[in-house]
């Protein structure tokens, strides 16, 4: 009896609801973690190396995307990130082979962390109608006036995604960013892309409109500083620094000063930067760390 | 229009004993400055020398930085914030005690009319520090996170348009949730935050709590380079802001930034054009127009332009110009020569780039600072004085026709801090409050503050909020997280 050969994925970006190659034409290898048992590191595909005009290409789509994805309702935001994480179960498979693969994890452990990543995916997914009313409100002022607090997005907000957690780590910074409206250019993992773009193929085929998320594969210190000097990028969130070869994080926020971009650093002290524990739930930081509050006055009278 | 003739009804200087030199004041003391060096401040609507002041050196800052780590975790840190509150408290009542002594000061050294420092300014002051005396003890109910503490030494730096009420948006967020604060007022206005320090030992606020340091710019970047401070909080221009966020770049320092403006006041066809006048004439004239959310851009609905422009001039011809200290002046002194210059540097560009220059042609007085109130007409997007902040009494108009076009032009700018709209429409208000970019928009209102509504930019701007619960965010770090 002869054993199938299977068909194997490409593994590309993911850029404007599309799943274009690098520009470049470059593409690198990833390897699988080493789990001690073998002694050379097993092949898992060539990734997309992205480039620089990769970056800014993810950049305009995401900015052509933003004010659409922003003024959807917040009930429908919340209905299309709910169905990112059904189609994520679907996929349920493929994610399990590759965050086990990219992560080096036992069966059962990479089946306990993709279920956490749709999980975490939900939770954020039900705040979508529900921050603004906790973090917004009606402010008592000294005079005859209505005067309210609102969250909006920021804008277009520049994700470095954790080096390590490849799936549950991905999902806990990139689905508080784009809950509120914001959209978003996501470097993944350097060394662990693949969960990545996997998930990228789920917000594809769920209702997330292009754009809304793009995904770039590749050497971090090679994109991240066109991202943090990048003029229309409004924020860049610093957690894939950690670990990270040859980032300076410092660098990235010195850059971002530049049209002063909101900038969340990675974990740590100092000048350390540690990438967070993203097994507890989370609080409401990351997504806040991305709104702007918007006060609007307007008198009252007869 | 009748102009009605005033006879002189100036504010009584009296009350205000101001000292020929003054100290910094750190650890509840007055010192001298460890440099010896010193600068005058003048009132700006005579250039009198009121008095000098002592210019603090890195070592200055440094002194009182660690009074302020010495306060914080030997004292304020641990008190309970009910009796961190009743401080405040005490603070606001001091402040409302010596109202008029605060208010002439403000306007002798800053220029502002007394109208404005006596009715807006210092009562602000004192709200802001009541309202921030209740929160002391509430910070748990305030949605910010588990379990809020303070994040330790507050590096703060203010400007001169708004010196006390800006010390006050500052200093009484940062005691309210347990941080200790080195404070830099201005060089041009450092009165008024000297006479605060001798509030707070009035008060009996515990030594090292609030430090005032005086100078430039060398005195605000060793607060923003000293290692002992955990935070920063910074108003004022744009090109500083940038700065001070390098500096703090791959540190742990946190920043909020509070900076410049190009506001767009925008006028609908339907608008109660008399009351969209009073609100032009308030957006960029209150405080001679040095206001970071002025409403420095008037954008107009095409139709009613000419009829808004000539109802705007006939007002601008009312305003009183001239002596501060008079309770009928509407326009006072521009604060510094330097900033004179800026101003009159940018409205000779507008004129040189095409656009139409007006002013109310009102007499000006011999000496200080001054700057008639001025409009510019036929305003291109790409002009000077519609990009940049001018920051005196000047408005440029521009014209559209369409609400997509009034907000493509108002959202085009890199800053994002307020906006004002004019309508008699329910429903634009609200559509258009949703798609300007800004911080605050004032809707048939304009350059409204109160302790309790949150105040900040988008986009160059700046980031974080003052004011309101938001504004607490930025002075407690919370556990938890990822």
């Amino acid at each position: 009896m002869s054993t199938r050969v299977d068909v194997r994925k490409t593994y590309k970006l993911y850029i404007g609801g599309a799943f274009p190659r690098s520009e470049s034409g470059r593409s690198y290898e990833v390897l699988a973690a080493p789990t001690g048992r073998r002694s050379t590191p097993r092949f898992l595909a060539n990734a997309a190396q992205g480039s620089r005009k990769d970056a800014r290409d993810a950049v305009v789509a995401a900015r052509k995307a933003q004010p659409g994805w922003a003024s959807a309702t917040a009930y429908n935001r919340g209905q299309v990130l709910y169905r990112v994480a059904e189609v994520m179960e679907g996929r349920r498979a493929q994610l399990v082979s590759d965050v086990r693969d990219s992560e080096g994890l036992t069966a059962a452990r990479a089946e306990a962390v993709v279920s956490a990543a749709i999980d975490r995916w939900v939770w954020y997914a039900g705040w979508s109608d529900k921050y603004a009313q906790v973090l917004g409100g009606l402010n008592p002022v000294a005079g005859p006036y209505f005067d309210i607090s609102a969250p909006e997005p920021t804008g277009v907000v520049a994700v470095l995604a954790p080096q390590a957690s490849s799936l549950l780590g991905l999902v806990s910074v990139l689905a508080p960013v784009i809950v509120s409206g914001n959209t978003c250019v996501v470097l993944a993992s350097q060394a662990r892309p693949l969960p990545a773009v996997d998930l990228a193929e789920c917000l594809a085929t769920s209702d997330v409109p292009g754009g809304v998320v793009n995904v770039v594969t590749g050497r971090t210190a090679e994109v991240a500083p066109w991202l943090a000097s990048h003029r229309d990028v409004n924020a860049i969130d610093l957690t894939g620094a950690a670990d990270a070869d040859g980032v300076d994080w410092g660098g990235l926020e010195l850059a971002a000063a530049e049209n002063l971009k909101r900038v969340l650093r990675p974990g740590g002290t100092g000048a350390t930067a540690v990438e967070p524990d993203f097994g507890p739930t989370p609080d409401l930081s990351r997504l806040s760390a991305f709104l702007e509050t918007k006060t609007v006055w307007h008198p009252k009278g007869r | 229009m009748p102009t009605f003739e005033y006879a002189p009804a100036p504010e009584s200087r009296a009350v205000v004993d101001i000292a020929s030199s003054h100290g910094l004041f750190i650890g509840g003391e007055f010192v001298e400055a460890t440099g010896g060096t010193a600068f005058k401040t003048v009132n700006p609507a005579t250039e009198e020398v009121l008095s000098e002041v002592s210019e603090a050196s890195a070592d200055d800052v440094d002194a009182a930085v660690r009074a302020a780590r010495t306060a914080y975790t030997r004292v304020w840190s641990r008190m309970s914030g009910a009796d961190r509150g009743k401080y405040l408290y005490r603070i606001a009542r001091i402040v409302q005690e010596r109202a008029r002594e605060l208010a002439v000061l403000e306007t002798l050294d800053n220029g502002k009319p007394i109208k404005e420092s006596r009715d807006v300014d210092i009562p602000l002051v004192a709200a802001h520090f009541f309202y921030h005396a209740g929160w002391a003890d509430k910070l748990s109910y305030a949605s910010l996170g588990e379990n809020p503490r303070p994040v330790g030494v507050v590096g703060q730096v203010i400007p001169w348009n708004f010196p006390l009420l800006m010390l006050a948006w500052k200093v009484a967020p940062a005691l309210a949730t347990g941080n200790t604060v080195v404070l830099k007022p201005a060089e041009t206005t450092p009165l008024t935050a000297l006479l605060f320090a001798e509030i707070c030992r009035q008060a009996d606020l515990p030594p090292g709590v609030v430090n005032i340091v005086t100078g430039a710019g060398a005195t605000g970047q060793a607060i923003v380079d000293h290692p002992g401070i955990d935070k920063l909080a910074f108003t004022g221009s744009t090109g500083v802001g940038k700065m001070i966020a390098r500096s703090i770049a791959g540190t742990r320092k946190r920043a909020t930034l509070e900076l410049g403006g190009k506001g767009a006041n925008i006028v609908f066809d339907d608008a109660a054009i008399d009351q969209a006048v009073e609100g032009i004439v308030t957006g960029i004239f209150f405080n001679q127009g040095h206001v970071c959310c002025a409403g420095s851009r008037l954008l107009v609905q095409e139709n009613v332009a000419d009829e808004v422009l000539r109802r705007l001039k006939r007002r601008l011809g009312t305003l009183r110009v001239g002596d501060p200290m008079d309770k009928n002046t509407d326009v006072g002194a521009i604060n510094s020569k330097a900033q004179l210059e800026r101003i009159q540097a940018l409205t000779e560009a507008g004129e040189a780039e095409g656009a139409e220059r007006w002013d109310s042609g009102c007499e000006l007085p011999a000496h200080g600072y001054w700057f008639r109130p001025t409009v510019f007409s036929g305003v291109a997007q790409t002009h000077r004085i519609a990009q940049e902040e001018i920051f005196g009494p000047v408005v440029s108009v521009l014209t559209f026709r369409t609400p997509g076009e009034a907000v493509a032009k108002a959202n085009n700018t890199p800053y994002g801090l307020s906006a004002g709209v004019w309508t008699e429409k329910g429903s634009r208000i609200l559509w258009m409050a949703d798609q300007l970019r800004a911080g605050v928009v004032w809707a048939n209102t304009f350059n409204k503050f109160d302790p309790t509504s949150p105040f900040g930019g988008y986009k160059e701007s700046g980031y974080g909020r003052e004011g309101g619960r938001h504004g607490l965010e930025a002075y407690v770090t919370t556990g938890g997280g990822q």
